[in-house]
């Protein structure tokens, strides 16, 4: 587990009343018992068998709130991102994953309505002191859809890169990044030969795998991932989860997911968010096969959601 | 195609027996002849109508550009594109004309000058609307000022463009008479008016082109750090060429179909007449024609009356307009959203 702070405390959740923060119970009629549901899931091939690596805190967020004029999305939410693993969020739409994701990188601040309370740390350091900009260059994101711009590969991902500083650089200064960029993400082969193409005629997933050097273009500490693949072929989705465990050694990531089961492939821990509240943060293995919680029971075994 | 087929298949059956029903070439033999409900009476004087009106308005179309084909080309003369019309006075529409170089070169001029002044407070306008528009009634506000420009009468636009640039102020855009009264008639000052006419074109069409893109795309340009400024000026922009293109062409089409800030800003002089020696801005000082001020001038209504030239005019006239469209028409066959999957 590493340098691993203890996980916040499970919250119990009555339908139609507060949450209620409790300590996990013991015994076997409490934690530990098995899912049945979940069976099926557990047996499915994991692709993060490999080694871990050294894991190491570089986000936390503590007592995070998020509300939409005046509606509650996201609440009270304490939980560590660490280098070294992959956060899978899992849980019902609308339960508040992506707008805590979009916090991390300060990007909730574009929606005019929302106002955000509690903290967040990068490295020891509240975001929100640091420069937006900076902070978004250390901590990138890939959205649900491919995005690339309408310009040329080689340009999508000097994008980042570009007036960064006062002078521009050019592109023979940039190439090195660039290529290196891409054969990160594991996209150089296919498109070295036409880097001056527009990017908006590639396939989906080259678009999105595109997407992703971008952001690794401007080498961040953590890549967070929104539903990444929904919008893929399940080849491509194969390819970006197998991307994902290549990165996880030196970025931190966090990747927000519908599908349990590529939760379950990609995620060494994961938190389930139900109706804003964080009910379950721990080990994978945990929260698919002994949940503490009855929702993360009933939501990985398929009983709602 | 195929979901009206399903339509019909799910809604009863119901499909028409006169005309015989044609369904797609795949779904043919899915219904028996007897599960063909007949169309009601009123959907077969509905659908007659529909047919009607389409092919009315292709008649329409068709006649009036086979018709000023005809007449064009029975009068247009190649050799009269190069000739200056001929001239008796030059203030007032008199002249019989000889050929049609200067109104050919007054639409180019105008249509362009309006155009280069319209592009970029069009695009402005829009992006700040789309990408801004904060305050919210002043959003509101500048978005009904543009609705408004929109549809005032060009000939009231005209009045006003001549009530307006007859002040000394603005002096240094047209002739000045001795006396120090200003002409207030130019192609500076029919441009500027003409502007008008594109601006909302343009407006539109480039705002529609900036809101079609999708919020992740601008989230994206955000996440990799980057401002406003640039998400607009590397992203956002580039992104809606294809509209502002649309904009711009219907807008030029508008610019050289008009004829009443023609009539009344550009001094109704036949041939260009260039005021000061500057080369070019003694020309836009100057006053004019357009292919539409020389039509109405040699219509039977106008004081050439000289309705043959009227028709090679108007045949031209024609002529540049159907491209402008045609190229609007290729700009828009292409995918709007290219990050619709």
């Amino acid at each position: 587990m590493g340098p691993l702070k203890k996980p916040p405390p499970v919250r119990r959740i009555v339908v139609d009343d507060e949450p209620t923060i409790v300590e996990p119970p013991k015994g076997p009629n409490g934690a530990g018992q098995t899912v049945e549901g979940a069976s099926a899931l557990l047996s499915a091939p994991r692709k993060r068998e490999g080694k871990r690596g050294t894991v190491k805190e570089r986000m936390r967020t503590d007592e995070l709130g998020v509300a939409y004029a005046g509606k509650p999305a996201v609440k009270a939410v304490s939980l560590p991102v660490n280098q070294g693993e992959v956060l899978g969020l899992i849980g019902p739409s609308g339960c508040g994953k992506t707008t805590l994701l979009r916090c991390l990188n300060r990007l909730v601040d574009q929606t005019p309505t929302a106002t955000r309370s509690g903290t967040i740390y990068l490295d020891d350091e509240d975001v929100d002191r640091q420069d937006v900009t900076e902070l978004r260059r250390q901590v990138g994101m890939v959205f649900q859809q491919p995005n690339p711009f309408p310009m040329s590969v080689f340009d999508n991902v000097a994008y980042g890169l570009r007036e960064r500083g006062s002078r521009r650089p050019s592109r023979a200064a940039l190439r090195p990044s660039v290529e290196e960029a891409l054969d990160r993400a594991g996209l150089l082969e296919e498109v070295k030969d036409n880097l001056t193409h527009p990017a908006l005629r590639l396939s989906g997933g080259q678009q999105q795998r595109l997407c992703i050097a971008r952001s690794l273009a401007v080498n961040p500490e953590v890549l967070l991932l929104d539903e990444p693949c929904s919008a893929l072929d399940p080849r491509s989705t194969t390819i970006i989860e197998e991307l994902v465990m290549k990165l996880r050694a030196d970025i931190a990531i966090v990747i927000v997911t519908h599908n349990l089961q590529q939760a379950y492939r990609v995620a060494d821990r994961v938190g389930f968010m139900y109706l804003g509240d964080l009910v379950e943060y721990g080990e994978a293995d945990q929260v698919f096969g002994a949940p503490k919680a009855k929702r993360t029971r009933e939501y990985v075994s398929g009983g709602f959601g | 195609m195929s979901t009206h087929a399903t339509e019909g298949r799910r809604r009863g059956l119901r499909a028409p027996k006169l005309p015989r029903p044609r369904l797609p070439r795949r779904d043919r033999g899915l219904l028996k002849d007897e599960e063909v409900v007949p169309w009601s009476i009123g959907d077969r004087i509905g659908l007659a109508a529909a047919w009607f009106s389409g092919l009315l308005l292709c008649a329409i179309a068709a006649s009036i550009v086979i018709y000023m084909l005809v007449r064009g080309l029975q009068y247009v003369n190649l050799s009269a594109i190069g000739q200056h019309p001929i001239v008796q006075s030059t203030t007032t529409i008199t002249g019989t004309s000889g050929g049609y170089l200067d109104p050919i070169e007054g639409t180019l001029i105008l249509t362009t000058l309006g155009i280069l002044i319209a592009l970029p407070i069009g695009v402005a306008t829009a992006v700040w609307l789309s990408e801004y528009g904060r305050p919210a009634w002043l959003a509101r506000a500048v978005e009904s000022g543009v609705e408004i420009v929109a549809g005032t009468p060009t000939i009231v636009l005209a009045i006003f463009g001549l009530l307006i640039f007859s002040k000394s102020l603005f002096g240094f855009l047209s002739f000045t008479a001795q006396g120090g009264a200003v002409f207030g008639r130019s192609f500076f000052i029919a441009g500027i008016m003409m502007s008008l006419i594109a601006l909302p074109l343009v407006v539109g069409s480039t705002r529609e082109a900036l809101q079609s893109i999708p919020a992740h795309v601008r989230e994206a340009s955000y996440a990799l750090g980057k401002d406003k400024i640039s998400t607009i000026r590397r992203v956002l922009l580039p992104a809606s060429r294809k509209g502002i293109a649309t904009g711009a062409t219907l807008g030029m089409g508008r610019i050289a179909g008009d004829t009443a800030i023609v009539v009344i800003l550009l001094g109704a002089s036949l041939t260009l007449q260039p005021y000061g020696n500057a080369p070019l801005v003694g020309t836009l000082r100057g006053t004019g024609s357009t292919l539409t001020s020389f039509v109405y001038a040699n219509s039977p209504a106008g004081e050439g009356n000289s309705p043959t030239k009227a028709y090679a005019a108007a045949f031209v006239l024609l002529m540049i307009v159907i491209l402008m469209n045609f190229v609007v028409d290729l700009f828009s066959r292409q995918r709007s959203d290219p990050w619709a999957r």
